[in-house]
């Protein structure tokens, strides 16, 4: 009786002891995360910010590097992720509902599955090999925003598409049932049930693939981004009518990366300090666009109510 | 209803996106320019001054496809202009042929290489190409890897070696110039297709030795030591001055654009190259590479309005031609 409580109490105190490892071990995996990443900034911050200005936001590039700036790469920048965000979030959230919700489950749906989940692998530098031989050679889109935009969703697309299937296979199946329970078709529960439960979820997988995509260079230099540009796209709106304009989809541009890569490979420190403030601004410009991502997340969570 | 409002207006957008992207494109006049890294530097200052020059008008851009890529562009007729670290090779001659692109070869500027010892070294001050032959060819892998079996006077020590990786024109140069033969090198070495790595891995290791553009060594002259090249007549050391007369050889080289003919015919192509010849020479020192001598520019001018199309190489890489030299010879096709 003694013996058996005692051989208790040892595995218990063995399970809390285990248990307390783990919670420790959890824990310097996240800080070594955080840690990196805030030395990251430090370091950046460090070189970069004093670099950071009006001037700097609102120049062009410059061979002095005092006076050069980033206008064109992150106005680039940020064309480019609008046109990939509009192409590769639609895109995305069809294909994975459509592969959830109406795909029968044969064989053919199986493939399809496993080969969107081995594009997610594939090499940036690939799918920059594919868009010069589709959109520049074929449909003759140019070496422009519009070419880049859609490389770029192409890249991010099998992200989008898991992390929607993912989302909606949280949805409990009951949800489904009450939903065909009261008549509705298989649209109205997908439209009305099913997409806003599970968009909280695809919004935070948007949020990974659009990172990712901010931050590509090597497809981009092969479709033909440009390094040295001082001058702006085409206003998206105009005076006279019809008051839009999509010029600016074919003009030729540059991105926030390829202005650091360049930079930092200069033998000038001065330009290797612009490099970091660069840095600084994609990383500020890359928080903001997951802030807007998490509060439309939260706007979504909060009109939920089971 | 409602649907087929949405769709007239899907529609009515549509129509309204593809109108405006055919019309977009030939409006603004643009100089395209691609190619070369190593080139980029000036072709941006002239483009930034030129832009400056015509408030705006005329639209350059410069991109980094690399000299190789530049010219795949060009010869499709893609770019106007192409920097090349170096002369166009046959086979790049074959595919504008083809295309029937003619060009004018313009030299703009000398890239040098520089070979960099640790300034603790204390041993070397100069060498021979016949050293650094020993040092670099693919023989030498894994067996020259102390200092004293380059020269015996020199001490027992590892010899570490730094480069830059093998996409890089100037790892092209470096072992045309020393080897004799281009990309015939040892592999065994910290290769790094950025030259600020290298500068940092030679200032920090006592018994290193590498190699890379002028401009870099320029930059961070107090953590390294140049190894002058000894001619066996005299020790030259790489400054601007004896690369831009010719003395620093084997390893200076003249970098160039190609200009496309039928891109000149525009007005605003023609009007960027002449403003390029007359003003490198100010841009070139101001962004620290070296200029040609100041008729070289004149001469080059010369044949660009003359109508001088091609190329003076034939299709190879040559080492050690005077600039001079060079803007004598007979253009070939």
């Amino acid at each position: 009786m003694e013996r058996n409580q005692s051989s208790r109490d040892n595995k218990t105190a063995r399970r809390k002891f285990y248990d307390r490892t783990f919670a420790m071990l959890g824990l310097l995996a996240t800080f070594i995360g955080l840690i990196t990443l805030f030395a990251l900034m430090i370091d950046l911050a460090t070189d970069g910010a004093g670099r950071l200005s009006r001037q700097f936001l609102l120049s062009f590039p410059s061979r002095f590097p005092e006076q050069a700036g980033i206008l064109s790469a992150w106005v680039g920048t940020t064309l480019v992720m609008l046109v990939t965000a509009l192409t590769a979030v639609p895109l995305g959230v069809a294909a994975g509902v459509y592969l959830e919700e109406y795909a029968p489950k044969n064989w053919l749906t199986a493939l399809i599955e496993i080969n969107i989940a081995n594009l997610a692998g594939v090499p940036s530098i690939v799918y920059g090999l594919m868009a010069l031989g589709l959109f520049v050679y074929q449909l003759r889109l140019g070496h422009s925003i519009l070419t880049a935009g859609l490389t770029l969703a192409l890249l991010i697309l099998p992200i989008v598409i898991v992390a929607t299937r993912e989302a909606i296979r949280a949805v409990p199946g009951i949800m489904r049932e009450a939903a065909y329970a009261l008549g509705a078709t298989k649209w109205q529960m997908v439209k009305d049930h099913v997409l806003p439960y599970s968009t909280g979820g695809i919004l935070t997988g948007v949020i990974i693939a659009l990172s990712r995509a901010i931050g590509e260079t090597a497809p981009l230099i092969t479709i033909g981004a440009l390094t040295f540009i001082a001058f702006l796209p085409d206003s998206p709106v105009k005076p006279e009518f019809p008051f839009i304009s999509f010029d600016w989809l074919m003009s030729p541009f540059t991105v926030m990366p390829i202005q650091m890569f360049n930079w930092v490979s200069r033998p000038q420190e001065e330009f290797h300090l612009n490099a970091a403030a660069t840095g600084l601004v994609l990383m500020v410009m890359t928080l903001a666009m997951n802030a807007l991502a998490i509060y439309l997340r939260y706007r979504f969570r909060k009109r939920i109510r089971w | 209803m409602e649907e087929t409002e949405m769709n007239t207006k899907a529609l009515v957008t549509f129509f309204a996106l593809m109108a405006s992207l055919t019309g977009a494109q030939a409006r603004a006049q643009i100089v395209q320019i691609d190619g070369s890294s190593t080139v980029f530097p000036v072709t941006e200052a002239v483009a930034e001054e030129f832009q400056k020059a015509k408030k705006g008008k005329v639209k350059v851009t410069v991109g980094i496809s690399g000299t190789g890529g530049g010219f795949k562009k060009f010869c499709r007729g893609e770019t106007d202009i192409s920097d090349a670290s170096r002369p166009i090779l046959k086979q790049e001659m074959e595919a504008c042929k083809q295309a029937s692109v003619q060009y004018y070869e313009l030299p703009v500027a000398f890239d040098a290489l520089t070979v960099m010892v640790n300034p603790k070294n204390d041993w070397v001050s100069s060498m021979t190409v016949a050293d650094l032959k020993k040092i670099w060819e693919p023989a030498a892998q894994g067996k020259v890897t102390t200092w004293n079996q380059v020269r015996a006077s020199w001490p027992n020590a590892p010899l570490k070696l730094f480069g830059p990786g093998a996409d890089s024109g100037t790892f092209d140069y470096f072992t045309e110039a020393i080897v004799g033969k281009a990309k015939a090198s040892r592999g065994d070495f910290t290769a790094s297709e950025d030259d600020n790595v290298l500068v940092q891995g030679i200032a920090n290791d006592k018994n290193a030795l590498g190699y890379f553009g002028f401009a870099y060594y320029v930059e961070n002259q107090k953590k390294l030591k140049a190894v002058g090249i000894d001619g066996g007549k005299e020790v030259v050391p790489p400054s601007p001055k004896t690369v831009e007369d010719g003395t620093y050889q084997p390893l200076s080289r003249p970098i160039f654009i190609y200009v496309s003919k039928k891109a000149a015919e525009k007005p605003e192509v023609k009007e960027f190259v002449e403003f390029y010849m007359q003003n490198a020479a100010k841009l070139v020192r101001q962004i620290k590479y070296v200029a040609l001598p100041a008729n070289a520019y004149t001469l080059g001018l010369e044949h660009f309005q003359k109508g001088k199309i091609g190329t003076v190489f034939g299709g190879e890489a040559q080492v050690g031609i005077k600039i001079e030299e060079l803007l004598k010879r007979e253009a070939k096709f």
